[in-house]
């Protein structure tokens, strides 16, 4: 083993340990992939048909070298042995890629709410597009959805999950150097996805719009994520399973098979970025919607409850509140979530049979949604006071009750009738935010106020700011979600009015127009949940910057099963 | 009592419970999809659907690059105001050969399934270069760059083959002939061949420039071909009912 090659086999000067120690077949594997991966990319790179794929090659090529030093580095400061999975008999958790992604997450949160700012403000006044291809309104709209989605959604969910799998194992996180590659390989996915979209390059299929190769990179990122959770639970120290965890699993495992299905696409030559999707017309919109429905459903709510069924509890000291309604949420869930597809799809060319099964099916999913909503808030069943006094918890309880109101929206929406007004208006829109803002965004920003002082040992720099966050952030979603049901439910009514003479009434054009006061109420919504977002990075800033040793370490006692 | 406890073997199996992950999951996909892959009632038989020309299928990735999806919608319901004001509501036939389909989700604008021949080539362009030129209330963004850069006509014959080996009927001419096709379609010239092997493919100068092929030319080509390929005058609604 020590024919290294390209990586340094001995030991740096002042490193500890240089003499017994020996490069793991790991490090060395990695690091040939990492080098093979960088003369391939610049091969691609000089061969390339369009200057913004070749831009993309350089940059897999520089990540991989990036790579390659980075693990001769690593080589070199390291301990000869490996790190123990116990220290005194308490299990020696790996913190560093959760405190990565919990870092990176912010980063992202607040790129991608500002790109949200901008293209809401681009629908308001349309001479911020400047004519410039790079920031017009199409290509930033995938930018700001796949920010806010995968990168800041992603990196929360990395983050939980690699903490909640830990500490519900009572174990260290698997792996050496898989944890690291599958977040940093992550976000080279989301960096090669969003400047991506800038240049113009995109499959045009929402919510899946980054080519093949950004493709295929996410799929062995992916593949190595739920290795790593697996191993992990394997060597598990306790004899259940933590229902967390099953959401968790749900989410790695939908997640992967939704987007190879969807993805499956043929490049046109492995020097051109383009590719064209083996699904086309009728049955493309079906895959497509199945996949972005269960989006929705496995990434922004499957994975999303697992966080809320670790940090509720937690946070409120209560257990949960039933464990025969986790049971019977996580079935129901899963199996009825991955029908409602098709409720994109009414009055189109798509079969009515399929169109009236996704209705079905979406309005039967309010059970088990709401089934989740209650035991999410009946586990503070005599905790309730603590929303006076913890603003953290009640992050997360109110994010719970967004959830509650926008798992009856969408089966409200899905009934045919409604969504003929609906579909094509800004009440789509809204209906997505209140999910988004409200559940998603409410549920991350909640585990973070809790994971950074956990992960840190230090005390939060101050509750009153997180009061100040909570306050500013909801304001913004209620002012964002209204305007946008007043804008739908109108320009829904404008489309289809006819005057008495039984002609349209208005011109498309008219009900564009009738749309800008609600586009402007609709900027400053999101805009004051920027603000309360800068608040929280702001408050994290300081909790790291000025560190105050954790007076009673909240998150230490070991979790109790919650059954 | 005894039912709760056998839920045990999922929380101490990782194996099993994503067995049982996968089992639950399965059934909406197969049952909902793949349908759609073998029932004859799914796509409709419709005269005159052909294959986008090599111009079209270049101002159609144009579309899907600067994400026109994300305003526009190709799908018109089949519901009175949208038939009224769009024309006839969109058939599946229509978009069979799109990969990926582009029926949309949002309307900041207007449907574009049945805009081909709506409105003249000039009003396309000076919409594309300066939308609040023509449509003062428009929040478009402005396309100027389009009618700028020359389109890339290179590799146009690896795109149709690989839609070929995904089912498009392109033959082995159309392929080989895809860079002077494009050439041809935008040019007020003859276009020799190109309607033999595209029936009904319009050949002008859509993109204004004389001599050279914009991307403004291959955009405004596939705009002005959308939803004109079937003649509803003598399409029978009836024959497809089931």
């Amino acid at each position: 083993m020590a024919q290294t090659g390209n990586i340094p086999a001995k030991g740096g000067s002042g490193a500890p340990g240089g003499s017994g120690k020996s490069i793991t077949a790991g490090e060395l594997g990695l690091g040939l992939v990492a080098v093979l991966l960088a003369f391939f990319s610049i091969f691609v790179a000089s061969k390339a048909y369009t200057p913004e794929y070749a831009f993309h090659a350089y940059v897999f090529a520089a990540a991989s070298i990036a790579a390659v030093f980075a693990i001769a580095n690593r080589y070199m400061n390291r301990a000869a042995e490996p790190a123990p999975q116990f220290i005194d008999g308490k299990p020696n958790y790996n913190y560093g890629p959760v405190k990565f992604t919990t870092l990176i997450s912010l980063f992202w949160g607040v790129a991608g709410f500002l790109v949200g700012l901008i293209i809401a403000l681009e629908l308001a006044f349309p001479a911020l597009n400047f004519d410039l291809p790079w920031i017009s309104f199409g290509r930033l709209r995938p930018l700001h959805t796949s920010a806010v989605i995968f990168a800041f959604g992603g990196n929360v969910l990395l983050a939980t999950s690699f903490y909640v799998v830990q500490r519900t194992c009572r174990t260290r996180l698997a792996g050496d150097l898989a944890p690291w590659f599958v977040v940093l390989g992550y976000n080279l996915f989301i960096l090669i996805a969003g400047t991506g979209y800038l240049l113009g390059i995109s499959q045009g299929k929402e919510y899946a719009e980054p080519e093949w190769y950004a493709d295929l990179w996410l799929t062995v990122v992916w593949v190595v994520y739920l290795l790593v959770f697996l191993a992990t639970i394997w060597k598990r120290e306790e004899p259940h399973i933590y229902v967390a965890n099953w959401f968790y699993i749900a989410f790695i495992v939908t997640i992967a098979v939704l987007h190879l299905v969807n993805n499956t696409t043929v490049p046109v030559s492995i020097f051109s970025s383009k590719s064209y999707i083996v699904w086309s017309g009728v049955q493309d919109a079906m895959v497509q919607w199945w996949y972005g429905h269960n989006a929705v459903g496995f990434f922004l709510t499957a994975g999303f409850l697992a966080i809320m069924y670790y940090f509720v509890p937690k946070r409120a000291e209560r257990p949960v509140y039933s464990y025969r309604l986790s049971i019977i949420h996580f079935w129901a869930l899963i199996f009825m979530y991955i029908w409602a597809g098709p409720h994109h799809l009414h009055y189109t060319a798509l079969p009515d049979w399929a169109q009236t099964l996704g209705m079905v099916f979406s309005i039967m999913l309010w059970m088990p949604s709401w089934g989740g909503m209650i035991n999410g808030l009946m586990t503070l069943s005599g905790a309730w006071d603590k929303l006076r006094t913890d603003p953290v918890l009640r992050m997360l309880v109110v994010s719970v009750a967004f959830y509650g109101m926008s798992t009856f929206e969408g089966p409200l929406m899905s009934i045919k009738v409604v969504n003929s007004l609906s579909h094509y208006t800004d009440w789509t829109i809204g209906h997505v935010h209140s999910g988004a803002l409200g559940w998603v965004g409410f549920v991350s920003f909640g585990a973070i106020y809790c994971l950074v002082p956990w992960l840190w040992n230090v005390k939060l720099y101050s509750l009153k700011l997180v009061n100040w966050h909570f306050w500013v952030s909801t304001i913004g979603i209620v002012v964002y979600i209204t305007s946008m049901w007043v804008a739908g439910i109108l320009q829904g009514l404008m489309w289809r009015a006819y005057t008495a003479l039984g002609f349209l009434e208005y011109s498309f054009i008219e009900t564009v127009e009738a749309m800008h006061p609600f586009y402007i109420i609709r900027a400053i919504g999101g805009g004051l949940f920027l603000v309360g977002t800068l608040i929280m990075v702001w408050n994290i800033y300081k909790t790291l910057a000025s560190p105050e040793p954790a007076e009673s370490p909240l998150g230490s006692p070991a979790l109790v099963p919650a059954e | 009592m005894s039912l709760w406890q056998k839920h045990a073997i999922f929380e101490k199996n990782s194996i099993i419970l994503i067995i049982g992950v996968l089992i639950m999951i399965s059934f909406g996909g197969l049952i909902e999809i793949l349908p759609l892959f073998y029932l004859k009632s799914t796509i409709e038989k419709v005269d005159g659907v052909r294959p986008y020309t090599p111009l079209e299928l270049a101002g159609r990735n144009i579309y899907l690059r600067e994400g026109c999806y994300n305003c526009h919608s190709q799908m018109i319901r089949s519901l009175r105001d949208e038939v009224e004001r769009y024309g006839h509501y969109s058939l599946a036939a229509e978009s069979m050969y799109d990969h990926p389909f582009q029926w949309g989700s949002k309307r900041n604008g207007p449907d574009l399934a049945r805009v081909g021949n709506k409105y003249s080539d000039e009003w396309q362009r000076q919409h594309l270069n300066d939308p609040r030129s023509l449509v003062p209330g428009s929040i478009m963004p402005g396309y100027p760059w389009l009618a700028k850069t020359e389109l890339d006509t290179n590799h146009l014959d690896q795109h149709m083959s690989v839609l070929a080996l995904e089912g498009v009927p392109y033959s082995a001419d159309m392929i080989s002939k895809a860079a002077i096709d494009a050439k041809a379609q935008a040019s007020d010239e003859d276009p020799g061949e190109l309607t033999k092997r595209y029936p009904k493919a319009v050949a002008r100068n859509f993109g204004g420039r004389p001599g050279v092929v914009t991307e403004a030319d291959a955009l405004i080509a596939y705009l002005q071909m959308l939803g004109t390929q079937v003649d509803f005058k003598i399409y029978d609604d009836k024959a497809n009912l089931r």
